[in-house]
């Protein structure tokens, strides 16, 4: 096999990551220890330990935790039953969950505001009913129902792939060897299903860390995520410097974050979305 | 697979059936940078069949999204259209052209009043030429109010908890909460400040939501008794829902004006005059309030409304000797902006 | 019994889905302007779609924006999973760890990093720019497509081929390229969707004229959207959707569509 030649295949790529990708890096650090009035400072980091920023780099980590947990709760069942359906048609299952994507994000967020309003759509359905109203909007609440509904479909697509590789032999074999249901799966399935899970994971917690379009929608700009203030910094405050700083803090959490699921990660096989 | 080809020949077939690449006209070209939704389309269709230019036009939603793209001089634009506070930071830190009224025979048909209240940020009406203005205020619900309402204490009522809407921007939340302590709404003072974040820090538990326009669809639906809102948006809900009211509050509210103002960078500077006197004539200011209901300072426009009840309404076009605590939001310097927005973290963050 | 809880479970959750896209559509034959109140059906905003030229343009670019980033991307994307493979695993490492990046750091510091090194190179913002991060953030969604596939491949084929004569071009386009394609197909449908959702990126690093749906939708998102964009989202999804339905109704085989 030519190995020297091949690599360079990679070679248009390494140029366009280092000029897009590691240069504007290099720039957010500049910044980010850089004081507004010039010179170094750590200031912007240690920014980050502010009660209001505290409170809401806390308050993400929560929020995105649990959306994430709900996520792998409602996905992990829902892509099991569709790679058991075996359509012989995987294309189908992908796009039924990508075709969403196909109408605006904004809109699609907006739009939860409509179901969920005083008077929207959904309460007054459940008035129609003679049932209490539901009293999420603007509330936490209503952000993690943002963040499931725009994240799921990144935690639903990883596991069914995964799920959907497993031989259907290994599963046969477990069985003869008299493994029964529980056990087949805790040994054989759910195992080699990992790196889809872990790689949904990453996909629906980094980017919930990191919204500030759901909780200003959906949390009535009461509510401040890290992902706010980061935003309100660069556009509002036009102060680029604390808001580098604190991207540069967030990063470090969504490393960190990453190593944790990596250290659960036994295989070392990568898993597509 | 046939799925993925199909779905690229369709996203091919749109892209090129949608058409693509934007000719200049004759003239040459004008590149506008205005807030969104705030032109009626075919006024620039107007604009480019009688002159020959084509207008290239760019949104941005606040004042501070708009500043950093003027001053890096990234995009280049011949005219925009910020705010008052705004203006006069962009003429502090020489980013703004002065204007050639000359090629602004129109200027005649803005009514003085809002050229001298112009001079609070731009002290000689060199740089800018006023586009709309208004007032912020409240706009409530008759029927979920039960008496009218003349305060900005209204804000504070427990009885309303829930059903407030509340300003989402620094400079509108604080002087809500400045004006209502009496104080000016561009104090720099420490103390008042602090009194004014106090207070905000109360009337978060009351509030509904913090919403920029969405106030508009809110109130509409009935989400909420009481919002803060602009003026400008006063008329259009009103046609939706008759049972709300606006009213500028005794203690004193803000003026603001939009106008238009040339960078120094823009590359096409006469052009960009074309443009601005294009929109002082009295027809196209019409046309361009009736679209958008922001009140127009175009005196010639203003006569020319056929309804009387717009033409004398009180909340588009407010008699400003009736209230002697209307004030003007000046540019207060970096390091008090800067102040303004750490307090307001610190509310929102609460 | 248990497939019809597995059937309502999967109801369920596509309710969840696609209750807010019912909601959309629902209002794009709203006849009132604001999404507050019903004003009674209407198919007006439909006509008057075709007419509003900002909004037209705007899908122009959008989809052509989309459409060239997700081609580039795969170019590159592909190439540089061939590259990657027949790396030693340390510089692997490095290399799959960079491309992390884009897809983990906070979409708002991707833009604003690049508009930054536009900034400091002087380039005028404009089509250009916005293609360009979009092709950026692409890529990853392209090599963690194929990159699976590839090193799922038997690599004795690949050698056999060579074995055989075949030049390496010849050999990867005859064997190795129809193994890796699901995975480049669904890497180029995951670019293209994400670059047509995104927002904040294409929000730093445009330039004035270029607005994409997403920018549009932004600024009149404070002002209350118009209702012509309700219909445009309409149509849109609709289009998809049947044409994906027409498909998948054909009875046809697509064996290769399996191994996705």
């Amino acid at each position: 096999m030519n190995n020297r030649r091949s690599k360079f295949l990679a070679a248009p790529y390494a140029l366009w990551a280092a000029g897009f990708i590691l240069i504007p890096l290099g720039m957010i650090f500049y910044y980010g220890f850089t004081a507004r009035k010039g010179g170094f400072t750590l200031d912007n980091i240690t920014a980050i330990a502010e009660p209001g920023n505290m409170k809401a780099l806390i308050l993400s980590l929560i929020l995105s935790l649990i959306s994430t947990i709900i996520c792998f709760i409602l996905a992990y069942p829902l892509a099991w039953i569709l790679a058991n359906m075996k359509f012989g048609k995987g294309s189908f299952v992908i796009i039924i969950f990508i075709l969403p994507m196909w109408m605006n994000f904004l809109l699609r967020t907006l739009a939860w505001q409509s179901l969920l309003e005083k008077n929207g759509v959904i309460n007054t359905i459940l008035s129609f009913f003679h049932l209490p109203a539901l009293k999420i909007i603007n509330t936490p609440y209503a952000i993690v129902l943002g963040m499931v509904y725009n994240f799921l479909p990144f935690m639903v697509l990883p596991i069914y792939n995964a799920l959907e590789k497993i031989d259907d032999n290994i599963i046969n074999a477990a069985k003869d060897l008299g493994a029964n249901r529980m056990q087949t799966f805790s040994r054989i399935i759910f195992p080699l299903s990992i790196p889809g899970v872990i790689s949904g994971i990453t996909m629906v917690f980094v980017p919930a860390l990191t919204t500030f379009v759901i909780s200003d929608l959906l949390g009535g700009g009461k509510i401040l995520l890290i992902g706010n203030i980061i935003e309100k910094e660069f556009t509002q405050d036009g102060n680029w410097n604390s808001g580098s700083g604190l991207s540069f803090v967030l990063m470090i959490f969504i490393i960190i974050s990453m190593i944790l699921t990596a250290k659960y990660d036994t295989s070392k096989e990568e898993s597509a979305p | 697979m046939k799925q993925w080809t199909a779905l690229l020949l369709l996203a091919v077939i749109t892209a090129l059936l949608t058409g693509c690449g934007r000719k200049t006209g004759p003239n040459g070209e004008v590149i506008v940078y205005n807030w969104g939704e705030y032109i009626d389309p075919d006024v620039l269709v107007m604009f480019e069949e009688e002159t020959g230019i084509s207008v290239i036009y760019d949104e941005f939603e606040t004042n501070e999204i708009m500043y950093p793209k003027i001053e890096n001089g990234a995009s280049l634009y011949d005219v925009v259209c910020p705010s008052d506070y705004m203006i006069e930071k962009m003429i502090q830190n020489e980013l703004l052209a002065e204007i050639n009224f000359d090629h602004i025979p129109n200027i005649k048909n803005i009514d003085s009043q809002y050229l001298i209240q112009s001079r609070e940020f731009d002290p000689d009406n060199k740089y800018s030429v006023p586009f709309c203005f208004g007032t912020v205020g409240i706009l409530y619900n008759k029927t979920m109010v039960d008496s009218p309402i003349d305060s900005w204490d209204i804000l504070w009522d427990e009885r309303y908890k829930d059903n407030i809407l509340m300003q989402d921007s620094v400079r509108d939340a604080f002087m809500v909460a400045l004006k209502r302590l009496g104080y000016s709404m561009n104090s720099t003072d420490e103390t008042q400040l602090q009194q004014a974040k106090e207070s905000l820090i109360v009337q978060k538990a009351l509030t509904q939501a913090y919403v920029v326009d969405q106030v508009r669809d809110k109130m509409i639906g009935n989400e909420a008794a009481i919002g803060v809102i602009y003026s400008g948006e006063a008329i259009y809900t009103k046609s939706e829902n008759n049972d709300l009211e606006y009213v500028i509050p005794k203690e004193g509210t803000n003026i603001w004006i939009d106008s238009w103002v040339i960078p120094k960078n823009a590359p096409n500077k006469e052009n960009a005059e074309k443009f601005i006197n294009f929109l002082c004539r009295a027809d196209i200011a019409l046309k361009n309030f009736e679209y958008i209901t922001y009140s127009t300072p175009n005196a010639a426009a203003r006569a020319l409304i056929t309804d009387d009840e717009i033409r004398s309404n009180p909340v588009a076009f407010p008699d400003f000797t009736q209230y002697d605590n209307l004030e003007t939001y000046r540019y207060l310097g970096e390091d008090a902006t800067y102040q303004y927005n750490a307090l307001w973290k610190e509310v929102k963050s609460y | 019994m248990k497939h019809t809880i597995q059937k309502i479970y999967i109801g369920l959750i596509l309710i969840l889905l696609y209750a807010p896209i019912a909601t959309l559509i629902v209002l794009s034959f709203n006849a009132s302007k604001t999404r507050a109140k019903w004003g009674g059906f209407t198919l007006k905003w439909y006509g008057e779609l075709f007419q509003n030229e900002a909004i037209m343009g705007a899908l122009t670019h959008t989809l052509l924006i989309a459409f060239l980033s997700a081609v580039i991307a795969s170019v590159i994307g592909t190439a540089a999973c061939l590259g990657i493979l027949h790396m030693r695993k340390r510089t692997r490492t490095i290399f799959l760890g960079i491309t992390n990046i884009p897809m983990l750091n906070a979409d708002i510091v991707t833009g604003i990093s690049l508009m930054l090194l536009y900034l400091a190179f002087g380039a005028s913002f404009g089509f250009s720019t916005v293609l360009m991060a979009h092709i950026t953030f692409n890529i990853p969604y392209v090599i963690l497509s194929v990159m699976p596939k590839l090193s799922q491949m038997n690599y004795s084929t690949y050698e056999a081929g060579l074995d055989l004569g075949g030049s390496p071009a010849y050999v990867f386009f005859v064997i190795v390229f129809p193994e890796i394609f699901p995975g480049i197909l669904s890497g180029f449908l995951m670019a293209f969707t994400m670059s047509l959702d995104d927002f904040i990126i294409t929000h730093f690093t445009k330039g004035p004229g270029i607005d994409t749906l997403s920018t549009k939708i932004y600024t009149e998102l404070k002002k209350g959207i118009k209702p012509e964009i309700y219909s445009l989202s309409t149509l849109l999804f609709l289009s998809v959707l049947i044409l994906l339905l027409i498909i998948n109704l054909k009875p046809d085989k697509r064996k290769e569509m399996t191994a996705q």
